[in-house]
């Protein structure tokens, strides 16, 4: 499904990824940790288009297409899915007004007919259930005034009504309590098909004890440094990252 | 991003065609001789030709405003024109006599004059330049004992109403502008709602200038009796031409007691090129007078004119009155605006809202002048301030002029001000769940003026959102 091939990015002069290969298949977790600075988040972001960042080598492929080629709405139409570490608020406009919106671009996109208001509720009802969330947070504006948790629950919302082939979390769980956790948690799992693939960006192992990756590659310095299975979560839980890190810092 | 976030602005002005009729207009230049073959051409009483020579008078006596934060070259007053009507219109005796060059006109700025459309529930008052081409609903109005006709026509059938509330609320004195409209205004429309009616349509006048270097000069008056209500609604274009034309507009509320009055503006005057060749400047004076428990609120979305001067206001002189002002106030390309509004607290538990939000785009500048006057005798007066201005790019300005004077150490007075940018953030964000940069400015520039909007009638409602997304375009991408 993704195929990121010696990826290399910069921030303005600082190159913060450094060649990064990784491949995705349908059907996979991927979890990517790492300390902080890393670069976890930038890859997050280049994989969904942000424009602070410049891509000075390497390819990304997903389905076939060079991802770096479209536009940041461009990929989102065509499945891929951020969950935002910081997710933006955007006052007055409701939560319910602007998923809708999200998700009639991408019915377009596909040359399926827009929802209107009436219809696009019944969708809303069923997935607001994932996440455990009330409809009036619907009428609220879009992440304003949100707590954390709620925050974050609603970029799961928005995954879930956006239903994408690639969904990418970018530390989803900082700042949630366990509860809050657990919530965000399984409305991935739910969300989980064997057509899809899922990121999970994080720095703590504590969510992978929720949803259980595939695979866990290490990154620091801009490089993938270790790649393993689930267990090697576990190990990093129990180690810390030092022990990978000296010998690349050598 | 700037560079991005502003190439998303310019689409075509939609409103700037020229319509080709005969007109008669007199030559460029002011005088009284020139007061008097206006007031002539319209056949009016002796005492208004003398009200307009002194107003005219007092102007001469006066300087143009140079306080307001806008920059324009001087105005050669001698160089307008300031009568110009369509030859074709006589008083007439139903809409069918109107030009039906006229007729298409209105039918292309969105505003049928025409029968078929006349159950849309909303009576209109079309101005051509100088004067009132047809008012339609009348008949239906009459029913309910409303006069809503041009200026003219209440001057030949009402004269008593125009004589006792003409210049009550804004008198020809009150500054260069208002004394300059007072001398040469040509038409307009007036509104009289007897007492204990609720004006069963909502009124609306429809301002178009079509002549080269004519100004506009329109003078409205509404009157609202005891315990009367009426909405009323204003829109305005114009073609767009190389030169700037003048528009100093007067308009005028009288609000008795208890009587409700909603005035509501889409101004969308052609605002000149991105490098500020051509557009309206538009100094307009509008106030609004709220005797005993009435209540006068004005709400503006001001997205055209390449200078705008103008602040709605209100005095609050009876007990228990009410004033509100709600404005979007949009500046794109080298436009330059300085409104607000004036909140006068005379009476007793009086009581204001004024909500402003500025947009500024381009090279825009977009200032908020406002005053909140609270006098000795209005114990227990409340104002609540909001003033938001938000800035797309990076060349554009947001400037806030408050001034707050309270007298009475009884009243409660509130100011909440905000400036925000749209940032790179937002619109990833946007773009990051499949939205396309101009969707994503119309969608985070309507959560901005959503508190604006709500208070538009429906069907303007829809048109100030579509004109704010037409006026932005291009400023992102």
């Amino acid at each position: 499904m993704l195929t990121i091939t010696n990826l290399h990015a910069s921030a303005g002069d600082k190159e913060i990824l450094k060649g990064i290969s990784l491949t995705i298949n349908a059907g996979e977790v991927h979890a990517i940790m790492g300390p902080n600075g890393s670069g976890k988040s930038t890859l997050a972001q280049v994989i969904a288009g942000h424009p602070g960042y410049e891509v000075t080598a390497g390819t990304i492929e997903y389905l076939g297409q060079d991802l770096l080629e479209l536009e940041a709405e461009e990929r989102a139409q065509a499945g891929v899915f951020l969950a935002f570490q910081y997710p933006i608020e955007i006052p007055g406009v409701t939560n319910a007004y602007f998923l809708r919106a999200a998700y009639n671009e991408i019915r377009k996109a596909h040359g399926q007919p827009e929802l209107d208001p009436i219809e696009f509720l019944d969708v809303m009802e069923e997935k607001l259930k994932v996440v455990e969330m009330d409809a009036s947070m619907m009428q609220r504006s879009v992440n304003a005034g949100f707590s954390g948790g709620e925050k974050k629950r609603n970029e799961i919302l928005q995954m879930a009504v956006l239903a994408p082939k690639l969904a990418v979390l970018d530390e989803t769980d900082s700042g949630l309590d366990i509860d809050a956790l657990r919530i965000v948690a399984e409305g991935v799992n739910k969300l989980k098909r064997p057509d899809n693939a899922t990121i999970v960006v994080t720095h703590y192992q504590r969510l992978l004890n929720y949803i259980v990756p595939d695979h866990v590659h290490v990154l620091a310095g801009g490089r993938i440094i270790k790649s393993g299975g689930k267990e090697l979560a576990l190990e990093l839980e129990a180690k810390g990252y030092d022990w990978l890190l000296e010998p690349v810092g050598a | 991003m700037s560079a991005s976030i502003e190439s998303l602005v310019n689409k075509e002005y939609a409103y700037g065609f020229v319509t080709d009729i005969e007109s008669d207009t007199i030559p460029p230049g002011l005088s009284e001789a020139t007061i008097r073959l206006i007031s002539a051409k319209k056949e009016e009483p002796e005492w208004l030709l003398d009200w307009r020579l002194k107003a005219f008078r007092r102007w001469q006596t006066m300087t143009e405003p140079r306080w307001p934060n806008v920059t324009y070259d001087p105005i050669d007053y001698q160089a307008h024109t300031y009568y110009s009507a369509p030859k074709s219109v006589k008083p007439l005796q139903s809409l069918d006599e109107v030009d039906p060059e006229l007729l298409k006109t209105y039918e292309k700025l969105g505003i049928s004059l025409t029968e078929q459309k006349r159950l849309s529930g909303v009576a209109v008052d079309a101005i051509f330049d100088s004067v009132s081409v047809g008012t339609t609903m009348k008949s239906e109005l009459a029913k309910a004992g409303v006069i809503f006709c041009s200026f003219g026509e209440a001057v030949r059938e009402h004269p008593e109403l125009v004589q006792k509330y003409l210049g009550s609320v804004v008198p020809y004195s009150d500054n260069f502008f208002a004394a300059l409209n007072s001398a040469v205004f040509s038409d307009g429309s007036f509104v009289y709602v007897p007492k204990g009616v609720t004006c069963p349509l909502d009124l609306s006048t429809y301002f178009r200038i079509n002549a080269a270097n004519t100004g506009q000069f329109e003078r409205t008056l509404i009157v609202a009796d005891e315990g009367a209500s009426v909405s009323y609604l204003e829109g305005c274009t114009a073609p767009k031409r190389d030169e700037h034309q003048l528009h100093a507009a007067v308009v005028e509320i009288v609000a008795l007691d208890r009587a409700t009055v909603k005035y509501s503006t889409v101004q969308n005057w052609y605002a000149g090129d991105s490098e500020g060749k051509g557009g309206i400047y538009n100094f307009v004076t509008k106030r609004g007078k709220a005797l005993t428990g009435a209540k006068i609120s004005w709400t503006q979305v001001e997205t055209g004119s390449a200078i705008t001067w103008k602040y709605p206001s209100v005095i609050l002189q009876g007990d228990d009155s009410v004033g509100e002002f709600y404005s979007v106030a949009v500046v794109n390309g080298a436009q330059q605006a300085d409104t607000g509004t004036k909140m006068i607290h005379i009476g007793r538990n009086t009581r204001s809202t004024i909500i402003s939000k500025g947009i500024s785009a381009g090279r825009g500048q977009n200032s908020y002048r406002g005053q909140v006057k609270v006098l000795p005798k209005a114990a227990g007066a409340r104002n609540y301030t909001q003033c938001d201005s938000m800035l797309i790019g990076n060349r554009c300005g947001a400037h806030t002029f408050p001034y707050i004077e309270v007298a009475n150490n009884s009243a409660t007075l509130e100011h909440e001000a905000s400036t925000s940018k749209i940032g790179e953030d937002q619109i990833f964000y946007c773009k990051a769940r499949g939205l396309n940069a101009e969707h994503a400015i119309s969608l985070i520039v309507a959560g901005f003026c959503k508190e604006v909007f709500k208070e538009l009638p429906m069907e303007f409602a829809l048109e100030a959102q579509q004109l704010l997304g037409i006026s932005l375009e291009g400023s992102v991408g």
